[in-house]
Formats: structure tokens, sequence, C-alpha cells
């Protein structure tokens, strides 16, 4: 077999060299989320600055907005970050209090006032402007012009003319706060005061919650609407508005015509609807080492007018350099036209760090209301209530010496016991005798310490410290404390250790249960020799195991779509009314356990397969001959054969299914209300969506751990199984 | 394999005797394969033109994804990263595993039990915590930045899982060879190479196609680690084409089709040994 594999090692040798680092004189590195027409554009301009600099060389790099933050995340404090990068402004108030930004400087023909007042107020956090603004974007109107020839001038008459054009009369992502924003700006809610307080119970955010709960219950907005369903209504003429951004070009059919104007004003309020406005500005990462003269020169490049002339007409990018606002090409575009208007009054987003964990509770709260579980107010409240607990104090410093000793002391009886274990039981001499053993273990422990076992005790450690800021500071078992008081969230809230505990607890058990079932009864049917079409099945029923789950999963989310999924499509062949899967705990918790039953039985199904092959055939037959029937012959002769098989692929399964973290956040996103989320899905949120409290997350994956070792050591003690 | 030889052709061995068996297994099998489908689907679709429905059957087809995506030499370059850093998987997936699995199967040490259920419980490790130590780690060791310092992660994620599946099947192998082999004065080493290996076959290509699957099929990891775009793997370039607030879906989806094909390919010539390779403690050793 590995004679086999000896070719590609050579290939392997021979390609890598070509990876190494090589260094070729000065760089400026940049990087950048962008895609499609927009990527193509940046890299054209940086090209042709480039080729005017032969004293050094750009290099740009495209992340996956997956990986994008968490990338720069953790390059730049060691040093490997880029340069320069793009990103929204949003995140510089976080961002440069964790000291991963310097602030960047414009080049000597350029002036902040050349650019919108908007877009450099954007960048600026405790008076320092830490960005170069290079594009502009908000949402605005789509309209269908063959359903309504004319724009609407109020909001009121939008309705009417949708309504009497088209079944859905305007289609938005409802569900999320930056798409609801125009409706809370009309009747003047704010997320968060100038300092940084949360006002998500505010008259203003209620009115608006009340607005929008009124426009899903009365049929004029689609209560249950995704990215997908909205270009679906739209595509199909269904829907005679939409409301989004300039990535929604790109989705339109080549057969509609549509217009895009700026957000009419609501006549209720007489208010203007203004979304949110996003900022992408170059970024100096901190620790670039780069020529700083050089670097000026190549924001000058992309931000200034050439580089955003050129983004505008080849990515579609709204300028924010106002002399690019004024050039013939971008000022006649029907496209740019538009959102540059819109832009201008749109409200800028923003970018204190306490906004990054706003965006949770407030969707929660909106989607609620939506779904009409909550009056306004009460959602509001809870919201507040949410916002306020993520932004607590972070746990007071304690001093690290108590835990120090105590650690010192436990590691001392810990090295004691050893010691006297290891003599009463004669380890040294077996060990020695045994070292053949371990030359063959040794590889495979080595590599998994280094590179699991390490990080591991590492990332452990991270849980007695709480992160704010860029600063861990020692804080003992205090996250475990508060994990485990969970606050003062009652049992019945999400927020809730205990109740997401519960949670992943039946998630677990009604997977594996799915997961051995359907894969024992297959296994059962496909298991006899002379069975037809055996191998035709088995190859079709594991197709699931070999796509990527991370699309699967996907498709899987489209297929509980409420409007237009194909789950829905069959529930109503048969008679059934559509189901919000999305809505109620009860049927979310089933998508999601219906998706990961069909990513798991495969791999059951096989281990079953497997391990019928190895029981001797002639018990059961001795048993049919005795008079057993299939039943009793399944129970007290097959059964028993497969548990030792079976027992350890049932503890890999539950440990796998408890942290199965993709079906979770692609599939239900812990809807209703985090009430699906599992313990796993609740740690990532910590460290990723509310300011990077690493801490907590880790003190939370770190019980996730306990829990896991004490149901394994459970099970094999109740099983008495040997697992391994 | 040892099915006993029977005289006469029994009733369930014809359609008329299985059709029960068919009548259950065909709707799972489509159900099965829907999602699937809509893969395909997703696929052959010009994006302006696709809409959510019930139907799996694409309407109008074009091959424009592929061509988009096969047109482009970076395709190529990244899939060449993905085959050598997931050969790389492979080769050092199964030298560890199977070693180690040996020792666990054949040796009584000290620290034996401890062993095992270490392996076990790294399985329960949450990646979320270990992200960054481990991006530090190689960071410090300089293997940030390379195909091997991916593909040393990715085998180590995935030898606890191809130790337990080895030593499940090296239990279910007897022991008398080995005990001959001793007595004409060979070498563990030589009965590990000669006799134990070539008998595991099965077991080692399912080691082989789950290591690879494991390299294959992951992108947080590549897309952090890696700094330049032609040292990226072909699910960091599929990656790119889910954006914020918009998703590429005909171009993701028909990048993810390219990424299955070779798995689809190695399980359906593997399936064979997949199923005896997985005996995993069926037969107590």
């Amino acid at each position: 077999m590995l004679r086999r594999f000896l070719p590609l090692l050579l290939l392997v040798a021979l390609a890598l060299p070509g990876c190494a680092e090589q260094d070729e004189g000065p760089t400026i590195t940049l990087w950048h989320s962008y895609r499609g027409a927009e990527r193509d554009a940046l890299d054209a301009v940086v090209r042709a600055w480039d080729d005017e600099h032969p004293e050094v060389a750009v290099e740009v790099l495209a992340v996956p907005s997956k990986a994008y933050k968490s990338r720069l995340q953790s390059a730049i404090p060691r040093g490997n970050g880029p340069d320069l990068f793009i990103e929204a402004h949003e995140l510089t108030g976080e961002w440069s209090g964790s000291k991963l930004l310097e602030p960047a400087a414009l080049p000597a023909d350029l002036a902040w006032s050349d650019f919108t007042g908007a877009s450099v107020d954007a960048l600026r956090f405790r008076d320092q402007v830490w960005g170069v603004p290079i594009a502009v974007k908000s949402l605005a109107l789509y309209r269908n012009r063959a359903l309504v020839p004319v724009a609407p001038t109020t909001f009121e008459e939008l309705l009417e003319t949708g309504r009497a054009s088209a079944g859905v009369p305007l289609a938005y992502e409802t569900g999320e706060t930056f798409f609801h924003a125009p409706f809370l700006h009309t009747f003047g809610g704010r997320l968060l005061a100038d300092d940084g307080q949360p006002t998500l119970d505010s008259p203003g955010v209620i009115a608006s919650m009340e607005f929008v709960g009124r426009l899903t219950a009365t049929g004029a907005v689609p209560a249950e609407s995704d990215g997908a369903t909205v270009s679906t209504l739209f595509n199909e003429g269904r829907a005679a508005y939409v409301i989004s951004g300039p990535w929604f070009l790109g989705e339109i059919a080549d057969d509609v015509a549509f217009e895009i104007t700026p957000l009419p004003g609501l006549a209720e309020t007489g208010e203007p609807l203004r979304p949110f406005l996003t900022v992408e500005s170059l970024l100096r990462a901190a620790w670039s080492d780069a020529d700083d003269a050089l670097v000026t020169s190549l924001i000058g490049a992309i931000a200034g007018l050439d580089g955003s002339v050129a983004r505008a007409s080849q990515g579609r990018q709204v300028p924010a350099l106002l002399a690019a606002r004024e050039h013939p090409t971008v000022a006649s575009d029907d496209v740019l036209r538009p959102f540059a208007v819109q832009a201008d009054t749109a409200v800028p987003m923003p970018n204190r760090p306490e906004m990054s964990f706003v965006w949770e509770p407030s969707n929660r709260a909106l989607r609620a209301v939506l779904r009409g579980a909550i009056e306004p107010e009460a959602a509001a409240e809870r919201a507040q209530r949410e916002v306020e607990s993520f932004l607590r104090p972070r746990a007071d410093a304690v001093s690290p010496t108590p835990y120090l000793a105590v650690l010192g002391l436990l590691l001392l009886m810990a090295a004691g016991w050893s010691v006297r274990e290891a003599r009463r039981k004669d380890v040294v001499r077996r060990a020695r005798r045994s070292w053949r053993s371990y030359a063959y273990l040794g590889p495979a422990f080595i590599g998994m310490a280094a590179v699991v076992f390490i990080p591991f005790i590492v990332g452990a450690g991270v849980s007695l410290f709480a992160h704010r800021d860029g600063e861990f500071t020692f804080v003992g078992l205090r996250n475990f404390v508060r994990i485990l008081t969970s606050d003062t969230y009652p049992l019945t809230d999400p927020m809730n250790f205990w109740f997401t505990l519960v949670v992943t607890v039946v998630w677990t058990a009604a997977n594996v249960a799915a997961h051995v079932g359907i894969g024992l009864g297959l296994a059962l049917l496909l298991r006899d020799p002379w069975m037809k079409l055996k191998g035709f099945y088995r190859v079709l029923l594991i197709v699931p195991w070999a796509v990527p789950n991370y699309i699967t999963a996907l498709i899987w989310k489209g297929m509980f779509n409420e409007q237009f999924g194909a789950i829905n499509g069959v529930l109503g062949t048969l008679g059934v009314e559509p189901v919000a899967w999305f809505s109620q705990w009860a049927t979310s918790f089933a998508a999601n356990l219906c998706t990961n039953t069909w990513l798991g039985f495969p791999f059951m199904m096989v281990v079953t397969l497997g391990a019928l092959q190895a029981i001797p055939r002639d018990l059961e037959e001795a048993a049919e001959v005795d008079g057993a029937g299939p039943w009793l012959r399944f129970r007290h002769v097959t059964l028993p054969l497969l548990k030792p098989a079976l027992l350890p692929a049932v503890i890999l399964g539950s440990v796998w299914t408890f942290n199965m973290f993709n079906v979770i956040y692609l599939v239900s996103a812990g809807d209703p209300d985090g009430g699906t989320e599992i313990l796993i899905s609740e740690a990532y949120k910590w460290a990723f969506t509310r300011q990077a409290q690493y801490g907590y997350a880790s003190a939370y994956a770190l019980l996730v751990f306990g829990i896991l070792v004490l149901y394994t050591a459970a099970t094999k003690k109740v099983t008495g199984g040997d697992v391994s | 394999m040892s099915s006993p030889a029977k005289q006469h052709v029994p009733r369930k061995a014809t359609w008329a005797g299985q059709w029960w068996r068919h009548a259950i297994l065909v709707p799972i099998t489509v159900a099965t394969l829907y999602p699937v489908l809509w893969v395909v689907k997703m696929a052959l679709t010009p994006e302006e033109s696709f809409a959510l429905s019930a139907n799996p059957f694409p309407t109008t087809v074009t091959f424009d994804n592929f061509a988009t995506l096969l047109g482009d030499l970076l395709f190529w370059r990244q899939l060449l990263n993905s085959i050598i850093v997931s050969a790389i998987t492979t080769v050092i997936g199964i030298a560890l595993s199977t070693t180690a699995a040996y020792a666990f199967s054949r040796f009584e040490f000290p620290g034996r039990a401890a062993g095992m259920n270490g392996l076990l419980v790294t399985q329960m490790f949450p990646g979320v915590i270990m992200a960054i130590p481990l991006y530090i780690l190689l960071d410090a060791t300089g293997l940030l930045n390379s195909l091997m310092g991916l593909a040393l992660c990715y085998a180590t994620t995935a030898i606890p899982f191809c130790v337990w599946m080895m030593k499940g099947y090296f239990d279910t192998i007897p022991r008398d060879l080995e005990e001959a082999a001793v007595l004409d004065g060979a070498s563990q080493w030589t009965i590990f190479t000669k006799i134990v290996l070539p008998l595991s076959r099965p077991a080692i290509a399912v080691t082989a196609l789950f290591s690879f699957m494991t390299a294959w099929n992951e992108f947080i990891l590549a897309a952090t680690f890696m700094s330049k775009e032609t040292a990226f793997t072909l699910p960091v370039a599929l990656q790119a084409y889910v954006g914020d607030r918009s998703t590429d879906w005909d171009l993701f989806a028909a990048g993810a089709i390219l990424v299955s094909i070779p798995v689809m390919a190695l399980f359906f010539l593997l399936q064979k040994q997949l199923v005896e390779g997985l005996t995993a403690g069926s037969v107590k050793g």
C-alpha cells in the first residue's frame, strides 16, 4: 500500500520548495474579501500602481469572508498580518482598542475634505480617523418597472402601488436588523446612544417594531424572508419592490426591468427612511513594517480619483471621493447615482465596540415580534437586558497566587501519587521492557501532543482569563461561576447555560437514536448476499457522507424555506398548510435533526454492515431452526452480537453530534430566540460575535469537554464495555 | 465473506421474495439523493434564472459554471495543492495510525489504557478554543504558510479515529500467523510490515479514505494559515463564492460538485473495503 504512495511523495517533495517563502525585496501586502467584479476592479487598480513602482511588489490576497476576520485577528498580533486591508468602518472602534490598527495617512494630494463628510465621520473614533474611505454602501429601493412604472414619493404610496400590481408589495430580509434600520430611523430609534449605552428599549425602537409587525400582519411584507426568498419573489414578478443593497444586482434575472431609487419617506412620521451607511475603507494594520511613503502612495492610488472611478465603473462601487462622484461616468450611471444619493442621507453605522453585540439580541427581538410571539415592548425590554448582560463589566482581576499555589500542590500530589503507583506496579521495569511499544506509538503521540494537546492546554488556560480590548486579565474561576449560575437568566431562557445543556442532550440523544435506528435498519436490509441491487443501494446511500457538509447543510436550509422549500412543497401535495419551520422551537429543532440525521446515518450503516459481516450466520440460522421469529432472532441473537461493535460507534457518534456546530449554525442559526442553539454554538458566539470574549468562550468549551468526558466514563461503566 | 453455500435458490433471493425490502429502500434512497440533486441543479442553472422550488431537476441547463471554474489556471494550482496536502495527510495518517494501532492491539505495556482513553478524549476537544493556540504554535515552528504544516494538522486530527478503526481491525486478525513467524525468528517489525499490514488492506483503505477526506474538505485552517492564493486549497477557493450578504450559488455548487467527485469516486472504488474495514471491535481481541 505504502509503495503505491511513493510517486505521490516524490511529487510532494518536488512541490514543497515552491511553497517556501521567498524574500525578494520590499513588499506591501493588501488583504480584502471582495469577490467578482469588485475584486477584479481592485486588482486592476493595484496592478497599475505596482507597474509604476518597480521598487516594491504588492501582494494582494483575497480571503473568503467567513475566514477573513479571524485570520486578521490571529495574524496581525503575531506580526504576520497585511500592511493594508479593506474592511467596513464598523470595526474601527473595537480593533483600534485591541491595538490591531494604526491610523492611515493620506497622500499629499488628498485631504479629508475631499471625501463625503459622512464617510470620514464614520471612520472617526476617539478623535482619530482610522482609515481612508474607498466606497460607501447602503440599502436602496429596487422597483420592478413593468409592474410599477413610476417611483413612489412616499412609503404609503409604495405599499399602495405595490398592492395594486403584485401579490407581494414589498420584500426584504425582515428578520435582519440591518434591513430593518430604515424603519428604525424613521421612528427616531437608535441602537446605541453616543456614549455606547444600548437603547434597544427606546420608544423609537418599539414603534418601528410595531410598524413592521403591522406590515407583515397585513400581508404587505412576507414575514419570513431570507435572501433567496427575496430574489425569487422579485425575479418571478411576484414582488413589486425590494429593499436591498448593491449586492442584489447580481441576483436579478436578465428579463426583469428594474430601477433603483433612494428609499422614499414615511408620511406617518414625515421622516425619510434612512438605511445604515457602511463605509468600506483601507485600514493600516498594526505591526506593519512596510515603507510608510509607499503605503500612502498605494492608498492614494486606490482611494484617489482614478482609482475610485475605475472601481466605480468596473466594480460598481459607489465612491466616497467627492470628485469621483461628479465624474461623468459615475454621475450618469443609473445604479451608482441612486446609491450615492441614498448614501448621503444614510446613517453611518456606529463604530463603537458595543455595536458588535447589539445585532444578535436585536435580530432575535425583531423575529419574535414578526412571528407574533411577543409584544414589541416586551421584546425590546428583553433585548435590552440581553445586551446589558453582554456588556456587563468583566469579572474583576484576581491575584493568580492562590491558583498557582493550588496548581503547584495538585501537581506535586499527582507526581507523588504517580511515583508511588509506578513503584508499586513496577512500571519502570515494565516500561523499559516494552520500549518497543513506545517506539510504535511515539510518532503518533508526538504529533498529537504538538498539534492537539498543547493547543488544548493553552486554550484551556485561557478560560481563567477575561479578554477585553486586546488585553487578558486573570480572573480565576469566575468565568465558570458566571456560566454555571447563568447570571440572572431564568431556566427557561435560551441564554441560560442549563437550558442550552438540556437542548444539547436532547439533540444528541435524538440524533444518535435516529442514526443507529436508520443505519441498523438499512444494514439489516442490505446485509444478505442474495439481496438484489445491494451494491447499488450502498453506493447511493453513502453519498451524504461524501459531499462536504457545509454545502449540503445550506441546501437543507433552502429545503425548509417556508414559501419555496421542497419540504413544504411535498407537504402541500398532502394537503398540509405551509409550515414556518424556524418560527417554532419544535419544528426548528426538527429541521436541524432532519439535516443531521441525513448527514450521519451512512456512517452508522457502514459500521453496522461491517459488524454484521463479522457475525457468524450459524447462530441465527440455529435460532431460525428452533422456530424463533425474525424479531426474536434480532433481539436475542443479532443485537447482542452487534453490541461490541456498535457501542464505540455510538459513543463516537454522540461525541461528534454533541459538538456538531455546522448544522446548527447553517440550518436553524439558533432560531427561534436562540432556543435551538447547542453548547458548542454558544461557545462560538462568545468567541466571535460577542466581542471576542475568548476567556468566557473557552470556559464554555471546557465545560462541554468535561460533560463529554463524564458521559463517556459513565457509558463505559454502565455497559461494562471496553470501549477501546 | 463467509456466506454459507446454499443448495437451492431460496425464495428470498428472488424479486418476488424481497419486493418489500425494495419498497422500503427506494423511497429512502430517493430522499437521500434529493438534496444532492439540488446541488447539481444549482450548478447547472444560470444564477439569474435560479428560483427556489420543489423540483430538483434543472429547467435550463448550462455548463458555463463548470467552464468558468475549470478555465481558471488558479483552479488547477489549487487542485494541485489539495492533492498534495491530502496525499501528505494520507501518508502521515496511515504511517502514524497503523503503527500506533498495532501497539495498542498487540502489546501490553504501562499506559496502554490511558493512551486509548487519551485518543477518545481528543475527539471531545472543542475546536473553538484550539484555533488561536494552533496558529501561534505553527507560527513559532515556522510551519505557518506551508502545505506541510497544514497536512500535519490534518493528519493529527484524523489520527484518533484512524487508530480506533485500525486497532479494531487488527484485533480481528488471528494471531497464529504472527506466532508462527516469531518461531521462525522474524522480527516484530517484519511481522508488522510483512504479515499484519498486507492482511489489513481493507482497514488501511478506510484509514486512507478518512484521512484524505479530512484534508480534502477543510477550509477554515487552510484559509487562515496560507498566505498566498496560489497556496490555498480547493475548499478555500470554493468559500470565496460565499459573501457576507450574497452568495454565487451557481459557482459554489459547481465547485462543490468538482470537490466531491474525487471523494465519491473513492467511496465507489473502496465501498467493499469500507464495509470490511469498519469492523472495529466486532470481534474482541
